[in-house]
C-alpha cells in the first residue's frame, strides 16, 4: 500500500509490521559501514579500552546510527515513496507507521547516547548525540531537500563514527581522528553524485536538488573529480603525521590511483549509456575503496604494534 | 458542528487473525530479547566498570 494516508495505513495494516521492518528503519547496511569505520577509530586510537566497554561503544553507535536511519525514514516517508530505491521502505509500503518509526529513532538515539557516555566518557557520547542530530535535524529536514551541495554537508554526519570510536578510547579529539573524519566527509560526494548521476531520474521525480539534477552532468562530473582529487591527496595526510607507514602508503596510492582513474574515464564520458556505467563503477568502487582504506589503516598499525615494521 | 467519521472497522477471517496474532506473538518475544539484552548489557557493564575491584572488594 502506497504512503497516503497515515490512518487508513494504521487500520488497514495494525500488527502486520514483523521485526524485520523494525530492523529495517535502523539501514542495517549504513550501519554496517558505520559499525566498521567506529571499530578502525577505536582500534587506532592510542591507549586501550576494556575490551568488553570497547564492545559495548561499538553497538552504542552502531544504534544510534540505527536511531538516525529511523528519524531519516519517519520524516522522509513522503520522498521515499516515489523513489524505486525506497518506495519497499517500511513506512511507505505501509508495514510500519510513521509514529512508530519515531518511537523507535527516538529509543535508539536516546539509550545509545546515554549508554555511550556511562561506559565511555561524554565527549564520545556528545560526539554520538551531535551526529544523531546533524543526520536528522540539519541533513534530513534541511540540506537534503534545500541544496545540490546536500551530501557534501550532510556526508559530516556518516564520516563522524571513526571520531567517536578513537573518542571513546581517548575522551579527545586529535589530529588523526580528524584525518579519519577527512578521509570519509571528502569520499561521501564522489560516491554519492556517483549513485545520483545513474539514479538523477529518481531523485528528480522526488523533487531532491541532487547536483545532476541541478547543475547538469558536466558540473557533476567535474565536481566528482575534484573532489577524487582531494580525497586521494587526503589519504595520504596519515603518512605524513606520522600515524601509519609504508604498507597503508602502498595501499592508499594503488587504490587512490584506480580511483582517479574511474573518475577521469567518468569526466571524459560524452554519451549517456557509458556514462551511466562508469558511474555505477565508481559508485560500487568507492564503497570497495573505503573499506580497503580504512582496513589498510589498521593493519598497517598493527604490524607497527607487533614490532613487524621497525 | 458535524462530528468526527467513525473509523470503519476492519474483519478480519479467522486465517487472517492468526497470522496476525503469530506476528504479533514474534513481535513481543523479539520486544522481550531487547529487554533482556539491555539487562546483560548493564550488568556486564557494570561488572566491565568495576573491574578486578569487584573480586577484591577494594576501591569499589
Amino acid at each position: 500500500m502506497a504512503f497516503v494516508d497515515e490512518h487508513r495505513i494504521d487500520i488497514a495494516t495494525a500488527g502486520e509490521a514483523r521485526v524485520e521492518d523494525y530492523f529495517a528503519l535502523l539501514k542495517p547496511r549504513v550501519m554496517s559501514l558505520v559499525v566498521f569505520t567506529a571499530i578502525i577509530g577505536l582500534l587506532l586510537a592510542p591507549g586501550g579500552i576494556n575490551p568488553v566497554i570497547g564492545v559495548i561503544a561499538i553497538l552504542c553507535i552502531a544504534i544510534g546510527a540505527g536511531g538516525s536511519g529511523a528519524l531519516n525514514m519517519w520524516y522522509d516517508a513522503d520522498i521515499d515513496a516515489i523513489m524505486s530505491r525506497t518506495a519497499n521502505r517500511p513506512i511507505p509500503s505501509g508495514r510500519v507507521s510513521r509514529g512508530e518509526a519515531l518511537a523507535v529513532g527516538i529509543i535508539c538515539s536516546g539509550f545509545s547516547v546515554g549508554i555511550l557516555g556511562l561506559a565511555t566518557n561524554w565527549v564520545a557520547a556528545a560526539l554520538l548525540a551531535f551526529t544523531i542530530f546533524f543526520y536528522a535535524v540539519i541533513y534530513t529536514m534541511w540540506l537534503k531537500r534545500a541544496t545540490p551541495q546536500n551530501i557534501v554537508i550532510g556526508g559530516a554526519a556518516g564520516a563522524f563514527p571513526p571520531m567517536i570510536g578513537w573518542a571513546a578510547v581517548t575522551g579527545d579529539i586529535t589530529l588523526p581522528s580528524i584525518v579519519l573524519f577527512l578521509i570519509i566527509f571528502l569520499w561521501t560526494p564522489p560516491h554519492f553524485w556517483a549513485l545520483a548521476l545513474y539514479k538523477q531520474g529518481d531523485y528528480g521525480a522526488a523533487g531532491i536538488p541532487m547536483l545532476p539534477n541541478v547543475a547538469g552532468e558536466p558540473a557533476t562530473k567535474l565536481q566528482i573529480l575534484l573532489y577524487s582529487i582531494i580525497l586521494v591527496a587526503v589519504s595520504f595526510v596519515p603518512n605524513f603525521i606520522g600515524m601509519s607507514g609504508w604498507v597503508y602508503g602502498a595501499i592508499a596510492v594503488v587504490t587512490g590511483a584506480s580511483f582517479l582513474f574511474l573518475a577521469w574515464r567518468l569526466f571524459m564520458s560524452r554519451d549517456n549509456l557509458s556514462m551511466k556505467k562508469i558511474a555505477r563503477s565508481l559508485f560500487t568502487y568507492s564503497l570497495s575503496y573505503l573499506f580497503v582504506i580504512f582496513l589498510a589503516l589498521m593493519v598497517d598499525h598493527a604490524a607497527h604494534l607487533a614490532g613487524w615494521m621497525r | 458542528m458535524s462530528s468526527p467519521s467513525p473509523s470503519p472497522i476492519v474483519q478480519l477471517s479467522p486465517e487472517a487473525m492468526e497470522i496476525r496474532r503469530k506476528r504479533q506473538r514474534r513481535n513481543a518475544i523479539a520486544l522481550g530479547l531487547v529487554l533482556g539484552a539491555l539487562v546483560v548489557l548493564f550488568y556486564v557493564l557494570t561488572i566491565a566498570k568495576m573491574g578486578s575491584a569487584v573480586f577484591t572488594q577494594r576501591d569499589l
